[in-house]
């Protein structure tokens, strides 16, 4: 019988190592992968910072070193400031809402699907859609002349002009940039919930009468490491991957519509030339971004339970 | 502590599935009841709609003299061990311990008092402050019932709990259960395919099969007295042999051999344990067994061997010598009959003078 089989004696493998003969075998692997890197990260960001501490001729023949004056200008700049204060505000608005909205839809899905793989494909499939047309249908929505937004705006006296009021585009941007996010969200999150062993709500389920507080205390414990990774994501989408959208609403439109930081930067250096001010933007921009990832890693990620 | 009172109760799926078709059980406060059966019997969806999660589709369900039947799972003053632990992976030992009491606003110092004192009894203690992922299968094992245990619910059940462990720490943890079952007397329902299992731990048994009881009573009692083929094939080990025979005019006929016998009538079902099986004494009316393989198991060795087209198993001591064809004896005292057709228990015997 089984029971006369000894316990085998478990001895923790030291971590497996290649050993390579050559030293520059390693380096030749890694090669294609850092080649790609270094092509289209580093050495953008390179000559991003490089041009940032110049003033490029509008013709393109020549610039003059300006050492940090781009900065300062940019910095200075009340406009400036009034754009990253808007994109402060997107973002914080893009990314609580998206994620939001994304987990309770999870949440409610997860209730009625658990096993059912049929329905969930059905849900999931939506994520086939190609991004830029969901973000076109979403724009269409708010059409002057066809959005149906617009007029079911018209009910209620709200007299939606996207594209000529400040706040109205605004909102038309952030909704837009909202749904079109949703899915993503979902589905990750779906995916987190449908992860938490049955056994795990079940035991939670004797132990915690409340719903509410079960959520709390088990479920979304289990949810963060995917809800962390959201987070980055959607602050990177919120701030960067929004671009199409706020192009389509803002462009040839009068000046007095919120755009945000990047587009800014598109639009000082390819409409204004000012490749120098525009680099200065975006470098500033990677620093935030930089200091904000650092920030979620070091205060957020401690408190993650990784399964 | 409480008494259990299980009434026709039924459980039918939204396809018109059924699994348990008015299964009733009456559990005293105190009881160690173990549900044995195949799987897809019906015992794991009896255990949890005995903890509220699963509906039930019809019947009753009492625990003490309350009427459980749409209360939640938190309120049926009842805690559940899991096949694979279902620990809070995020939480230590100490919260996995200490969240249920928690969350019914016990007081702190009671949650200590009571957390200690299930540490202590599952020597658990040196583990409070770890992750379930550091802890082996057997200590994992022990904080899921530390956390029934801290609890002092009415109930414990328990849903296969030692499947997960090997064959070696699944009989210390076995004896540790019911140890534990002893000392605090609460009344327990325990689910297993194991019919070991369910013979070492159980007060009495209960043998489903189908979603339907084949036989209630204590191990022995199950064991000596089968109702039917079902429960004489699944507990035991080696299973029962079951072989086909005639009943005619006071005596049972199997392979040329006759035994007096009372109560029976045409073709039955004649069960025989392995262990009552020995070699005939020369002389004595035996069946002729043509043996086709042995187990050796040490202390005893099992002979696998065909009478004309009827498979038979004994078990015989390691030193008695064996050749191609063995003569072997039936015990009079020992024979089980069941219907040839329902395969229900029939009450013969051999008469005292034979």
């Amino acid at each position: 019988m089984t029971a006369i089989s000894a316990k085998p004696k478990v001895q923790a493998e030291p971590a497996k190592r290649v050993q390579f003969d050559n030293a520059l075998l390693p380096w030749l692997f890694l090669l294609p992968q850092l080649a790609v890197i270094v092509v289209f990260f580093y050495w953008p960001s390179v000559q991003a910072v490089q041009s940032s501490f110049f003033i490029e001729d509008p013709f393109g023949f020549g610039s003059t070193f300006v050492g940090m004056a781009n900065y300062a200008d940019a910095l200075a700049s009340r406009e400036y400031r009034r754009i990253a204060s808007f994109t402060a505000v997107f973002t914080v608005l893009v990314t609580f809402l998206s994620l939001a909205i994304g987990l309770l839809l999870a949440v409610k899905a997860d209730a009625v699907i658990r096993g059912a793989s049929a329905y969930k494909t059905l849900l999931i499939s939506v994520y086939a859609i190609a991004p830029p047309v969901a973000g076109l249908i979403g724009m269409m929505f708010f059409d002057m002349h066809i959005g149906p937004f617009v007029q079911m705006a018209a009910w209620f006296g709200w007299n939606m002009q996207v594209g000529l009021n400040y706040f109205d585009t605004a909102f038309a941007m952030v909704f837009v940039s909202v749904w079109k996010q949703i899915p993503y969200n979902f589905i990750f999150f779906l995916s987190g919930l449908q992860a938490v062993p049955v056994s795990v709500r079940e035991a939670a389920f004797i132990d915690c009468k409340n719903g509410w507080r079960r959520f709390r205390t088990v479920t979304l414990p289990l949810l963060m490491p995917t809800a962390f990774f959201l987070l980055i994501i959607n602050i990177t989408y919120a701030l960067f991957d929004t671009f199409g959208i706020i192009d389509v609403m803002v462009k040839d439109k009068p000046a007095n519509n919120p755009i945000t930081l990047v587009y800014k930067v598109y639009n000082d250096g390819f409409r204004g030339n000012d490749l120098g001010g525009s680099s200065a933007q975006s470098v500033i921009l990677m620093v935030v971004v930089f200091a904000l990832t650092i920030v979620q890693f070091r205060f957020l990620e401690k408190r993650i339970h990784y399964g | 502590m409480a008494s259990i009172a299980i009434e026709n109760v039924v459980k039918t799926y939204a396809g018109g599935n059924t699994a348990v078709h008015g299964v009733s059980i009456d559990i005293k406060d105190g009881e160690f009841i173990v549900l044995v059966g195949p799987s897809g019997c019906g015992k794991s969806t009896l255990l949890r709609m005995v903890a509220g999660l699963e509906p039930i589709s019809g019947g009753e369900v009492r625990i003490g003299d309350r009427r459980v039947n749409d209360l939640d799972p938190a309120d049926r003053d009842i805690a559940m061990v899991f096949q694979n632990y279902a620990l809070y992976p995020h939480m230590t030992v100490r919260e996995n311990l200490a969240y249920g009491l928690k969350n019914r606003k016990t007081p702190k110092a009671e949650i200590e008092a009571r957390v200690a004192e299930a540490a202590r009894m599952l020597e658990i203690g040196q583990y409070l402050d770890r992750k379930p992922r550091a802890l082996s299968g057997g200590q994992r094992q022990r904080v899921a019932m530390g956390r029934a245990i801290v609890r002092k619910p009415a109930a414990f059940l328990f849903d296969e709990p030692l499947s997960n462990l090997d064959a070696k720490l699944r009989v210390t943890m076995r004896a540790e259960i019911r140890k534990l079952q002893k000392r605090l007397g609460t009344t327990s329902i325990y689910v297993t395919h194991d019919q070991l299992e369910a013979m070492t731990l159980a007060d009495r048994l209960v043998v489903l099969n189908a979603g339907r009881i084949e036989q209630i009573g204590a191990p022995l009692e199950i064991y000596h007295k089968p109702a039917s083929t079902f429960v004489a094939s699944f507990i035991g080990s080696p299973a029962m042999n079951l072989v086909d025979a005639r009943a005619e005019g006071g005596m049972l006929w199997f392979g040329g051999v006759s035994v007096p016998l009372k109560g029976a009538q045409g073709p039955v079902t004649l069960g025989l344990r392995a262990e009552d099986l020995r070699l005939a004494a020369p002389g004595e009316a035996a069946v002729q067994l043509r043996i086709e393989h042995v187990e050796e198991l040490g202390a005893q060795r099992l002979v696998h061997g065909m009478f004309e087209d009827q498979s038979l198993t004994i078990a015989l001591s390691p030193d008695v010598p064996l050749s191609d064809v063995v003569p072997v004896a039936l015990p009079r005292e020992r024979l089980h009959l069941f219907d040839a057709v329902s395969g229900k228990r029939i009450e013969a015997r051999a008469p005292v003078f034979a």
